[in-house]
């Protein structure tokens, strides 16, 4: 590695103004990312080095700044869409699930949709319910898309330029507190491929699969066990689908538990797709404990600071979840 | 299906809780979602919700005295279900503090799926034990509920090493030695004697036998047996459709006295006794090369003619090794019969996890004194050997007894 650090923002815009000065079909649409450097300043002032023909204010309609990345990409560009919050992603269902999703597909592979939509999500922001959420599991759903969200700032940079490269839609996740963590960030553009978990930390005791800024917490979680003799796994997913489940089987098969953490709703979240893959894989013969999910409460996101906290996994209680999975307390 | 109710966690850091109030009595019908008893923690009290619609019955109920986290307190019954014993809780803290503020908080608590012994397990457990060829009935689950986890697996394994070391090591390397090559044949030992093998050894060495041995008079059965066996239905070609041998009545005295004598009809299952419903006995059969203990379940409620039609089958597909593991395994006790060899009298090993068997001697004709005159009887000895872990002395004799009363007179059978 270079020893260059760069914030997670700064390596989405690293990501983006590289691929721009590569590839004139790359550009990037959305809301307030112009001179007002988005929301979450992550265009910052790329404006200013590309123009507003290559960094283009959007009106405040997700469907209709959706529809014409749609369009774009079918017509031979490569569009970054960002939608400022990805709640207001619902907006704009029709052109991500009924078009973009599709259009291969139904007309035979004669075309493609090589667009990318990027998508801050998570809480911790007091933001409340409608600016808060994590609905990575609705996209995730649906075949045609690939859904994708990084840990780290070298992931974020690495995973963006692997989305540019893909001919069929992609959806990046940036969780909102990630922004500003900070990272080692390569110059080069190198990429992280989509499809691919990969090992944080190794373990024998409970293979946690988890992705975003879970991660960080896991590690933490994993760091306070270490010091009682607890050893987790922690397996960053990177991508959401495709989900790499070999490294998740292979891991379960060694540390014979597992417990999925996300931010997104308990219920029919991601951790209940990784329960079930695993239930039904050869590492079903290897588990020594029920498998364990930590998930987001079943509530809107509060808007109280105290109870958003704890609508969300948090480091202390994911200490006490694995303790309990690993030494049988539950 | 019972339910179990635990002493649920209701805060992070506790590892005991104590109740500190029933709202409902032993016994009670209960209804899911009401309160059932108020736990009390450091900071709070807490009802606690019923699981589930039934009969309760308690388990380790006892009001302020501190109990381990998941302890099962009581067990919720469907109606007409059968109860199933429960271990006494280890009781932590003689304690019982005063209930500091009052909080409703309604806690789900888990429902067990199955309560009979052994039967929770993860699946490493089942494939560890699958692969070691362990039951898993004879393991004792360390983790929540019981649940069987890997851990014990190989503390069972290596149990059964150090007592199969024992019997193993010796054939190898001492008794060879002690016999001079050439002035023996060397038979490898296959499936059937291997497990028979350790079984057996396993059962002696775990198993705390006592015996008790009766002598009963036949001749009431023998003459039963004679007037039975003349009326059986005739085939086409005039063979009878069935023949009561002897063997046939022990099996059907032996369930009967079990159900008159409950508390013999039982399994030890490590943290419970289980006492069954109906009376399996099983019955050794020999077979070329060692031999088979198929079961005749349920043979209270048999005829004669039904125990010997069934028993001839089992024994036949016995011999020709076709009996399904289903047929052989649990039951809980067995007849050993080596009268057809002459012996008068011998003791039998426990095939766990019964917790009795009948070792039935030759019926032989001896002179009995009656009003201090010889009179002529056939009389039979058998010996009850008795897992003293589930059956105390008390009870096998009264067992004994009432297999005794039935043999020397057959028609209480019918009753």
């Amino acid at each position: 590695m270079s020893g260059r650090e760069l914030s997670f923002s700064q390596a989405i815009q690293e990501a983006m103004s590289q691929a721009m000065e590569q590839d004139p079909r790359v550009f990037v649409m959305g809301e307030d990312i112009g001179v007002y450097g988005g929301a979450f300043q992550v265009t910052g002032d790329m404006v200013h080095r590309f123009g507003e023909d290559r960094v283009m204010d959007t009106p405040i309609s997700e469907l209709g700044g959706a529809g014409v990345a749609v369009g774009a990409a079918v017509a031979g560009a490569r569009p970054i869409y960002e939608f400022q919050f990805s709640d207001f992603a619902t907006l704009a269902m029709e052109q991500i699930v009924n078009q973009a999703a599709k259009m291969r597909y139904m007309l035979g592979g004669k075309v493609s949709v090589p667009v990318v939509f990027r998508m801050p999500c998570g809480s911790g922001t007091g933001a409340a319910a409608q600016h808060s959420q994590s609905l990575q599991a609705w996209f995730a759903h649906v075949p045609g898309l690939k859904v994708i969200e990084a840990s780290t700032p070298y992931d974020a940079k690495g995973l963006l330029l692997s989305a540019l490269d893909d001919p069929d839609p992609v959806l990046v996740f940036e969780h909102k507190l990630l922004y500003k963590v900070k990272g080692e960030v390569p110059e080069e553009m190198y990429r992280v491929p989509i499809g691919k978990a990969v090992v944080r930390r190794e373990g024998k005791h409970a293979t946690v699969v988890t992705s975003s800024i879970m991660v960080l917490k896991a590690l933490e979680a994993a760091e306070v066990l270490a010091g009682e003799g607890i050893d987790i796994e922690v397996i960053d997913l990177r991508s959401l689908r495709p989900i790499d489940v070999p490294t998740i089987v292979e891991s379960v098969k060694k540390t014979t538990r597992l417990c999925s953490i996300y931010e997104g709703v308990k219920t029919l979240g991601i951790g209940s797709e990784i329960s079930a893959l695993v239930a039904e894989s050869e590492a079903f013969d290897y588990l020594d404990a029920p498998i364990m999910r930590l998930g987001g409460a079943e509530t809107p996101m509060p808007y109280s600071p105290i109870l958003e906290k704890a609508a969300v996994p948090q480091t202390e209680g994911i200490v006490v979840a694995l303790r309990d999975l690993v030494k049988g307390g539950f | 299906m019972a339910v179990e109710v635990i002493l649920p966690k209701v805060d992070m850091d506790m590892s005991t809780g104590t109740i500190s109030k029933w709202h409902v009595k032993d016994g009670d019908t209960v209804k899911k979602g009401a309160v059932l008893f108020e736990i009390e923690t450091d900071k709070a009290a807490m009802e606690i919700d019923c699981p589930a619609d039934g009969v309760i019955a308690f388990t380790n109920a006892q009001e302020k005295i501190a109990l381990p986290i998941g302890t099962i307190v009581a067990m919720i019954y469907a109606p007409g279900e059968a109860r199933v014993a429960a271990a006494a809780a280890k009781v932590l803290v003689e304690a019982s503090a005063e209930p500091v503020a009052k909080v409703q908080a309604p806690i789900k608590v888990s429902q067990s799926g199955d309560v009979k012994a052994g039967a929770r397990a993860t699946p490493l457990a089942r494939r560890l034990a699958k692969a070691a060829g362990v039951s898993l009935a004879l393991v004792k689950g360390s983790g929540p509920h019981g649940r069987i986890v890997s851990a014990d697996i190989e503390a069972t394994k290596s149990a059964a090493k150090t007592s199969a070391s024992l019997f193993a090591a010796a054939p190898q390397d001492d008794v060879t030695a002690l016999y001079a090559p050439g002035t023996y044949d060397t038979v490898p030992l296959d499936g059937m004697r291997r497990t028979i093998a350790q079984r057996l050894t396993q059962s002696k060495q775990t198993v705390p036998h006592f015996y008790l041995s009766a002598t009963c008079t036949m001749d009431e059965l023998l003459a039963v047996r004679e007037r039975l066996n003349a009326s059986a239905p005739r085939n086409a070609d005039k063979s009878a459709t069935w023949k009561l041998s002897v063997n046939d009545f022990i099996i059907k005295a032996m369930a009967v006295a079990l159900q008159k004598v409950p508390t013999a009809n039982v399994t030890f299952a490590g943290n419970s006794i289980l006492q069954h419903r109906s009376s399996d006995v099983g019955v050794a059969v020999s077979v070329e090369g060692g031999l088979f203990t198929p079961i005749v379940r349920g043979a209270e409620n048999k005829t004669l003619s039904q125990i010997s039609i069934e028993m001839k089958d089992l024994a036949a597909r016995a011999r020709a090794r076709k009996l399904q593991p289903g047929e052989y395994q649990g039951g809980t006790t067995a007849i050993s019969n080596l009268g057809m060899f002459g012996v008068e009298q011998f003791t039998a090993i426990i095939n766990p996890p019964q917790a009795t068997i009948l070792a039935v001697g030759a019926a032989t004709e001896r002179f009995v004194a009656v009003n201090k005159q010889p009179v002529l009887k056939t009389q039979m000895q058998v010996t009850l050997s008795v897992d003293h872990r589930a059956v105390d002395g008390a009870v096998g004799a009264q067992l004994l007894a009432a297999f005794k009363q039935l043999i020397e007179d057959p028609a209480l059978m019918l009753v």
